[in-house]
């Protein structure tokens, strides 16, 4: 309404330059301190929640590290220096939880970049019942991972069905997540299981990006199906294997967490530590024996590891493509 | 060369046995009397209903059921309202600190959650918030990677199209869900999507945050039952199971279109 009278106004008496002139700027300037007004008011909370849930946690938790902070014992919590992590190195468990995380990404990750690329691969070469193949493979990775882990548990106990069937095919039957020997590689199996239907869509997309172009160029040139695979499939989809790399290694990292609890035989790493992974120790350490000091230097690990494994990831996994 | 071209057919249905076969297993055991799970037919002998209503009737799965809905739903909203805000804000204004405030939610997402959980876990005891629905949802309301996604497909949205909407005299909070959303909803979906499976599967926070059995959510009840209650009774267990997983199996084929297109979108860009 206002604008409206004012335009009308604006009409009748022909205003000369500096009028209009003022009058744009105000409507400007009116204009900018909305803006304004807006950008901060909307930024409000979440800067108060970056820093306040995000930013100043993890300085608290480097600031935890270096302190005898143990919920039980005392109220003075001193500092330290290094004396946690010089503990935890010498923590025969705490190194073999890190040596089986280690396990945990190398075998998971590749195995599921490997089954992700052949199923994607498979799916890519026929062209009836995709979309079906494509639901079929991605339910593992909707559903719960603890439901999935003791429906695992079920399957393969002492005596559960696969020992059943592997003793009617005159197998001997396996202990499984009762060996130290074989729970990791079972827990490892289970955790694939549930990400090849992640990693087969990041690589369905990653191929469908591939132009058509190549592979007729590659067919005059007269080069075989592997040819083609490991000269122009493969090095085209670099950049999808570096990018679900870094992914899956994050998220098995924490997804070691889940699956151990609930698979493992004794809930917290067993038997014997075979299964532990770093993060169920510093779960067992904060929240067992509340010792937020030697915990938090290992969160602090945790992190340094994770960061140095993702650099490397990049460097290694990525090279350039030139066609 | 007719061989050649089943082959592919063959191995995946192989593999469709394989990414199956624990469902099945795990929906046919819930279906047997206690004393037939050790009888391995496939399809039960004697079907009973009868671990259903003893896990209904005995155990607080249709609780953590509710719990586990509203917590991934307060979040899913929470997270949809606020990435897609500030998202859209450090893609479309310039204003003093933007770039600071960008690569400081950028910053956290180089930080394991696991790295969090302990000063959460003492800020939630000292400020008397454990066993709070509030506990397990306070550290999820906003995530860097949703903020780093908006910001991608906001930044697409040509300035012109928002300079008129001003011209116009509509204002900014008008602008943005009139004119900015409506551009970018296929990444909004995806996001909605991802962030409620990822709070409806969670388990190592709300492990820490609630203490009462009646605030726990599905995985974490499910991971007390099973261990503890109903230890070694496979019958109950994978019943439990079964209620926690088919509901969001039947969820991901309705919407599994959108899901998948979720993924490549989110993923590739």
């Amino acid at each position: 309404m206002e604008q409206f009278s004012d335009s009308n106004h604006n009409h009748d008496k022909k205003p000369d330059r500096k009028e209009k002139k003022s009058l744009t700027s105000k409507f400007r300037g009116n204009l900018k301190y909305q803006k304004y007004l807006f950008v901060y008011t909307c930024l409000l909370l979440p800067i108060i929640f970056y820093l306040g849930i995000r930013i100043l946690p993890t300085l608290f938790t480097f600031n935890v590290g270096f302190r005898d902070w143990n919920l039980l014992s005392t109220d003075i919590q001193p500092f330290v220096g290094f004396e946690n992590y010089v503990t935890l190195f010498k923590d025969e468990v705490f190194i073999k939880s890190i040596f089986n995380t280690l396990i945990y990404i190398v075998l998971g990750v590749s195995g599921q970049l490997l089954f992700g690329i052949v199923v994607a691969l498979l799916l890519h070469k026929i062209n009836r019942f995709v979309g079906f193949f494509r639901v079929i493979y991605f339910i593992p990775y909707v559903t719960s991972i603890v439901a999935i882990s003791w429906v695992f548990q079920w399957i393969l106990m002492g005596n559960g069905i696969i020992n059943d069937v592997l003793i009617n095919l005159g197998l001997p039957p396996q202990p499984f997540l009762n060996s130290p020997d074989q729970a990791i590689y079972v827990i490892i199996g289970a955790m694939i299981w549930q990400s090849i239907g992640f990693q087969m869509i990041l690589f369905l997309a990653g191929l469908e990006n591939i132009p058509e172009m190549l592979y007729e160029a590659a067919n005059i040139d007269g080069a075989s199906s592997w040819q083609k695979f490991w000269h122009v499939t493969l090095p085209l989809l670099n950049p999808t294997i570096v990018f679900s790399a870094v992914i899956g290694t994050i998220t098995f990292i924490q997804v070691s967490f889940t699956q151990v609890v609930n698979m493992s035989m004794d809930g917290s790493g067993g038997p014997l530590d075979s299964t532990i992974s770093v993060v169920v120790y510093i779960y067992q350490l904060a929240f067992r024996q509340f010792d937020m000091g030697l915990a938090s230097a290992a969160t602090v690990i945790l992190f340094l590891f994770i960061l140095a494994l993702t650099i490397f990831q990049m460097k290694v996994l990525t090279k350039k493509f030139d066609y | 060369m007719k061989f050649r071209k089943l082959l592919p057919y063959l191995l995946l249905i192989l593999g469709s046995v394989i990414m199956l076969f624990p469902f099945v297993w795990m929906v046919s055991t819930s279906l047997k009397a206690p004393m037939d799970i050790f009888n391995l037919s496939i399809i039960p002998e004697n079907p009973t209903l009868g671990n259903y209503l003893q896990i209904l009737e005995e155990s607080m799965f249709v609780r953590w059921f509710i719990n586990s809905f509203i917590v991934a739903v307060i979040t899913t909203i929470s997270v949809l309202f606020f990435d897609t805000l500030v998202g859209y804000i450090i893609a479309k204004f310039k204003f003093v600190g933007r770039t600071v405030i960008f690569v400081l939610i950028l910053s956290t997402l180089m930080v394991p959650t696991e790295m969090l959980i302990i000063p959460w876990f003492m800020m939630s005891s000292d400020l008397g918030w454990t066993d709070t629905y509030w506990a397990v949802l306070f550290p999820g309301l906003m995530t860097g990677f949703g903020v780093f996604l908006m910001r991608q497909f906001m930044e697409k949205i040509p300035d012109d199209l928002l300079n008129a909407a001003r011209i116009d005299g509509m204002n900014e909070y008008v602008i943005f869900f009139k004119i900015a959303v409506p551009q970018v909803w296929p990444a909004i979906s995806a996001l909605g999507i991802f962030t409620f499976l990822s709070n409806w599967n969670a388990f190592l926070w709300p492990l820490i945050a609630i203490e009462s059995p009646s605030l726990r959510t599905l995985p974490v009840g499910l991971s007390f039952f099973s261990s503890g209650e109903a230890e070694s009774q496979w019958h109950l267990i994978m019943t439990g199971a079964t209620i926690s997983v088919i509901p969001i199996i039947l969820v991901f084929i309705l919407l599994q279109r959108h899901i998948i297109k979720g993924i490549t979108l989110t993923g590739m860009k």
